[in-house]
């Protein structure tokens, strides 16, 4: 799904990022972790082709970003849902406006009746019609969950997704991701909460990757 | 499909999706309306300043063709004798395709508008009026001039169409300027609405990074600006266009006596040519947001 090999990154003159080398493999389940400024941020936007790398050569769907163009990325992305920390809305659009935009973008139409199952999956059936700004942390989180799952993603990024929210809706979060892997999913999900690593561990067969001195090492029994 | 395609045809239909995602209004939005309306409305003076200036032209450079005129005062019993001479003259000269005497009738006909109807012509010593039509080449006036007054010393030449060569020349030159006027409010509403497009995406900054999240390509995230500026624009064009058009509706009709600026409208047909203008603020529009938004999100990477 998705590669890094031997990817470097630099920013501002400093080395961020050295020597990473991993593999995404379908239907896996990987939790990154580090300290904060470490690079969990940095890698994800690697992962989606946000950022190129300057060094190595990272793969996404067995294509090298650095040949991809523009349209490419763009439709590359379509396969992967990406959820943010502080996710991002049109925020003068209703919610279900915003969750089905990447099916818009792509000019597909929704599924009226999916659309509806996907809100209720998530528990905001009743926020249909709702602005993203009235929305609190928790919804709007789930929000990007359903807005990252609509187009039927092969791989989800999601970077600190429980940032913002209080235990009950991280665990609640948590499950809508394992159930995601369930169906066959790839999820990365960049975290510093071990907590929830480890309440994960205890569902799912999940990889935990620590970014340490600017490298990437699998991390181990400790969590 | 190609992207211009596409853009084309969902400014026609209407692509409700790529239109919301752009907030609806906004200070560039606004500008965009603004200015095309009154872009428009100077283009539309302009456009009748150029078409009065073309007849204008037209009609002065058609009298430049015609004819000169050779007045003869002379007592009344050597007016036919100083005639001939100079009728014979003027057959000799080359470069003078006609000439002719003017009757008493058309003479009178001349005057009536000053004395009225019932002038008594043979009783007052009015000068004979010859006619004549210049060919191509013309005739040698300086030489005509000379003859003239050593063999008919009455006779005057009147070549009005001396003075008419530079006025036609300055209205053709008016002309021009019309249409380069025109040319020039074109390229300022394209830099106006290239100017406020790339406002509207740099005050959209979140928008952009949403769509590119989802996996929008930039033509889909230009199509909404687009689509919303050539709107704007035509809207303002069609506003501006329809406001000067009553304005020069209101000029006063064209009368000989007013001159030129009592013939500053439009004509005819030619009431039809401002009708191009929205359409054509709305062309400009399109091609200078969508090369402008293009541009944008290349540097937004």
């Amino acid at each position: 799904m998705i590669a890094f090999d031997n990817v470097a990154y630099s920013y501002g003159g400093g080395e961020l990022l050295s020597e990473v080398s991993l593999r995404l493999a379908p239907g896996s389940f990987h939790f990154l972790t580090g300290p904060s400024g470490a690079g969990k941020s940095t890698l994800i936007k690697l992962a989606y082709a946000e950022l190129m790398p300057t060094a190595g050569r990272v793969t996404i769907f067995d294509r090298e970003v650095r040949g991809l163009s523009r349209d490419d990325i763009a439709r590359a992305r379509r396969r992967i849902g990406v959820v943010h920390q502080n996710v991002e809305f049109l925020d003068h659009l209703p919610l279900i406006t915003n969750v089905t935009l990447p099916l818009a973008v792509s000019d597909r139409a929704p599924n009226p009746q999916d659309v509806s199952d996907l809100l209720t999956w998530v528990g905001l059936q009743n926020h249909a019609d709702a602005l993203p700004p009235s929305l609190s942390g928790g919804e709007r989180q789930r929000a990007a969950v359903a807005r990252a799952v609509i187009m039927g993603p092969d791989v989800i990024l999601a970077d600190e997704p429980t940032g913002n929210l209080d235990w009950e809706m991280s665990l609640r979060l948590l499950t809508l991701l394992v159930e995601l892997n369930k169906m066959g999913k790839t999820i990365l999900i960049a975290t510093h909460d071990l907590n929830l690593i480890r309440n994960a561990k205890s569902q799912v067969a999940a990889r935990v990757l620590r970014i340490r001195n600017r490298r990437v090492q699998l991390a181990g029994a400790d969590l | 499909m190609s992207d211009g395609t596409r853009d084309k045809g969902s400014l026609l239909r209407g692509d409700r999706q790529a239109d919301r995602v752009v907030p609806p209004s906004g200070p560039a939005a606004r500008l965009t309306t603004f200015t095309a309306g009154a872009m428009a409305f100077l283009a539309v003076f302009a456009l009748a300043l150029s078409l009065a200036s073309g007849r204008l032209a037209d009609r002065w450079a058609g009298a430049l063709a015609r004819t000169a005129t050779i007045r003869i005062s002379a007592p009344t019993d050597q007016l036919a004798a100083q005639t001939q001479i100079v009728l014979d003259i003027l057959a000799q000269t080359p470069g003078v395709a006609a000439a002719r005497a003017l009757t008493d009738e058309e003479q009178k006909a001349l005057l009536e508008p000053w004395f009225g109807p019932d002038l008594p012509v043979d009783a007052l010593p009015l000068p004979r009026l010859i006619e004549l039509t210049e060919g191509d080449p013309g005739y040698d006036g300086e030489g005509l001039r000379l003859r003239l007054s050593a063999e008919a010393p009455g006779a005057i030449l009147d070549d009005h169409t001396r003075w008419r060569r530079p006025m036609a020349e300055a209205a053709s030159r008016l002309r021009l300027l019309g249409v380069l006027s025109i040319a020039l409010i074109g390229a300022a509403l394209a830099a106006m609405v290239t100017l406020a497009a790339t406002a509207a995406l740099a005050a959209n900054a979140q928008v952009i990074r949403v769509l590119r999240l989802v996996g929008a390509r930039d033509s889909y995230i230009a199509r909404a600006f687009v689509r919303r500026f050539t709107l704007r624009a035509l809207g303002g064009a069609a506003v501006g266009t329809a406001a000067a058009m009553i304005g020069v509706a209101f000029l006063p009709a064209v009368d000989e006596a007013g001159g030129f600026l009592t013939g500053l409208g439009f004509q005819g047909w030619a009431w039809a040519i401002p009708l191009a203008l929205p359409p054509l603020a709305g062309l400009v529009a399109f091609v200078a947001t969508r090369t402008a938004a293009l541009r944008k999100l290349r540097e937004l990477t």
